[in-house]
């Protein structure tokens, strides 16, 4: 089981969870208007997805086209860990807001992850922050969720609103 | 004479206070960003797409054409100093640009790099003047018709000029197809795909979050992988002397620069070629048109001047499409127009015709832009240099944050940003399995526009299918579609004969990104 039959793998089951939700709509051709329904263009395309998608896991392994792909085992334990802090970093931003979230990201890929000095680290994890804020918030009005930090802001609110 | 009329009316918009600023900024941004290993133009302009806001339309669209040119002279920055491609236009600068600054003549080489870049922005941009009228005009006759069948033409160029697995490449634009269907269907309004009614997907996919996406996050994913040690940067320090050597030495490589550039700017109109391509085969013919081509590989600047100007040419080039047809000749270009419908300015004919002011303006922005980009090069190389050395993980940091943030703003809804981390981590998955990425954020922009033409042609003729061949223009497109389409599975039945006479035939493998 090489990676690139599953990667092909996930393709076809993509198409086929996307086939279930197309056909919820008309997917064949539309006698009165003339043309195909609405559910017809993602409906067939993954039905191309899922037709390449076989013929990438039924072909010989060692055509020209079969790849090997190699991973840097000790980069990819980093890189996992990279992902699952993002994933963390995103889940927690609507609970404890995204000031709160995002320089505890910074703070540990600046310090913990990448190793850098305290005050490398700490500069930027309080720095960018605040240039954001004073983008977003006070220049662009777009508001980032807060969560629970909200009343904090309230005087900042007052102050440049 | 109505041209220059036009073209100086736009110098009125570009030379103002506010765009001239913005043109400056945006090369300077554009040149770092370049600079970089592992951020490209399309990376620079998904990072940067959402903090544009801050900027009202015409201004933001000259901002990030401005990130495009100035990240393609970028490029060359790192390929001299570190020997790393900044992006992956920038691969063929390599292959002499390395050999030079390991013989000390990195400042050489990046003067050179820096003049064939002015050379082949300055020229493709007088071509892309004196084309952008008569073909805006020929595409007004265009009826629902005609646009499917250019969409397709698009696609299909991936297929047989593209060079990817071919599979892969018909799974990912179907693929940005089927996304691009995600919300309400435009002719019934019903909601499709919207995976058990979750209230996210019903204003579809913005092909803002597929873009940061893959070419943010996913960028950063590839690169954390893919980078173990840190590169070692090759001082470069340039005295006036040098400078004036080196414009003397460009001024003998007329015939390759310009050769490189008209190469480029049509090179770069293919929405499957592009600026990569072209600066390979502009590095391969000069190379076999030079008299001291055996020298080509060990540092001869000529090697340099080459690629250099077919790069910057090939991304003019494919502003031409996008700004004319509506077709982007690039994925970079796919972004700009995602951009500019944001805006709502909807690039094709009618935008000559209902904005010229706008047109016009980023048309003679290019010029600035060049300008721009070729004083600020110069001046900043010893900023460069300092630059490289800049940590990575501290790039990246800031990079992520930018995604996030640049991700919720313009929709405001947590929603996009998951969508923003999936599509990171599945684009990252699907460019380590060799998956081409361009053509995924190509059919994601273009998708409305072929289902919506599609579809009105059929009702416009009562479900008559032939109308895209009873029309001569939709006629030739579509007759073309099928020789790009049928040409992959030509050479493969060529391949194959060769195979039974035990011929080994391994086309060369290059590591595409953008």
């Amino acid at each position: 089981m090489n990676f690139d039959r599953v990667v092909a793998g996930g393709l076809v089951a993509l198409a086929l969870y996307i086939m279930s939700h197309a056909i919820l709509l008309p997917i064949g051709w539309n006698g009165q208007t003339g043309g195909p329904g609405g559910g017809s263009f993602p409906f067939w395309g993954s039905v191309i997805i899922l037709v390449c998608g076989i013929g990438i896991l039924f072909r010989p392994v060692n055509s020209d086209a079969s790849l090997t792909v190699e991973f840097d085992q000790s980069m990819l334990k980093s890189l996992i860990l990279v992902i699952v802090a993002i994933g963390l970093t995103i889940a927690l931003i609507p609970v404890i807001g995204a000031y709160l979230a995002l320089p505890a990201f910074l703070f540990w890929y600046t310090k913990i992850y990448g190793k850098h000095s305290w005050l490398l680290s700490v500069l930027l994890s309080l720095l960018t922050p605040v240039g954001v804020f004073f983008f977003f918030e006070v220049t662009l009005k777009i508001l980032l969720p807060k969560g629970m930090t909200e009343p904090v802001f309230v005087p900042l609110y007052a102050l440049f609103f | 004479m109505e041209l220059l009329s036009l073209l100086a009316d736009g110098f009125a918009t570009s030379l103002s206070p506010l765009n001239l600023f913005i043109v400056i900024l945006g090369v300077t941004a554009g040149l770092f960003i370049g600079a970089m290993p592992g951020l490209g133009s399309v990376n620079g302009v998904a990072i940067v797409l959402p903090l544009t806001f801050i900027v009202p339309p015409t201004s933001a669209i000259i901002l990030l054409a401005a990130i495009y040119y100035g990240a393609m002279y970028g490029g060359a920055v790192s390929s001299i100093l570190l020997g790393i491609p900044g992006a992956s236009t920038a691969v063929a600068t390599t292959f002499d640009g390395r050999p030079m600054a390991q013989q000390g003549q990195a400042g050489l080489a990046l003067i050179a790099a820096a003049v064939a870049s002015f050379v082949g922005g300055t020229i493709s941009v007088l071509l892309f003047t004196l084309f952008a009228t008569p073909l805006a005009d020929v595409a007004l006759s265009f009826g629902p018709a005609e646009e499917f069948a250019l969409v397709l033409l698009a696609f299909t160029t991936f297929v047989g000029l593209g060079g990817d697995d071919v599979l892969k490449t018909i799974i990912m634009i179907c693929l940005g197809l089927v996304l691009s269907t995600v919300g309400l269907d435009l002719i019934s309004g019903q909601p499709r795909l919207i995976f058990g009614d979750l209230p996210g997907f019903y204003s579809g996919i913005s092909f803002l979050v597929l873009a940061i996406g893959t070419y943010g996050l996913g960028e950063i994913f590839y690169t954390i992988e893919t980078s173990k040690t840190a590169p070692t940067v090759t001082p470069a320090k340039i005295t006036l002397r040098e400078l004036w050597a080196g414009l003397k030495r460009m001024n003998q490589l007329w015939k390759t620069m310009s050769f490189g550039s008209f190469l480029g700017f049509f090179v770069g109109m293919l929405p499957a070629a592009g600026a990569t391509p072209a600066a390979l085969m502009s590095y391969g013919l000069a190379k076999q048109m030079s008299k001291n081509g055996k020298s080509f590989g060990k540092g001869n600047i000529e090697g340099v001047a080459a690629p250099e100007t077919a790069n910057n040419a090939a991304s003019t080039g494919s502003l031409l499409p996008m700004l004319t047809l509506g077709i982007p000749g690039s994925p970079t270009t796919a972004l700009l127009l995602g951009g500019m419908v944001m805006w709502g300015l909807v690039p094709g004919p009618m935008l000559f015709i209902e904005q010229p002011d706008f047109v016009w303006g980023l048309i003679s922005s290019l010029y600035t832009a060049n300008f721009a980009a070729v004083i600020v090069n110069i001046a900043l190389i010893p900023v460069f240099v300092w630059a490289l050395r800049m940590p990575f993980t501290v790039l990246c940091a800031l990079v992520v944050v930018l995604c996030i943030v640049g991700g919720f703003a313009p929709s405001q809804k947590m929603h996009d940003v998951w969508l923003i981390f999936a599509f990171g981590v599945g684009g990252y998955v699907l460019r380590k399995a060799e998956y081409p990425l361009a053509p995924l954020v190509l059919a994601l922009v273009l998708g409305p526009l072929m289902e919506k033409s599609f579809r009105q042609s059929l009702i416009a003729d009562q479900g008559n299918i032939f109308v895209f061949l009873e029309r001569p223009l939709s006629a030739t497109f579509i007759i073309l579609s099928a020789i790009f389409f049928a040409m992959p599975v030509i050479s493969a039945l060529f391949s194959k004969t060769k195979h039974r006479l035990h011929v080994p035939s391994k086309r060369p493998k290059l590591n595409k990104s953008s």
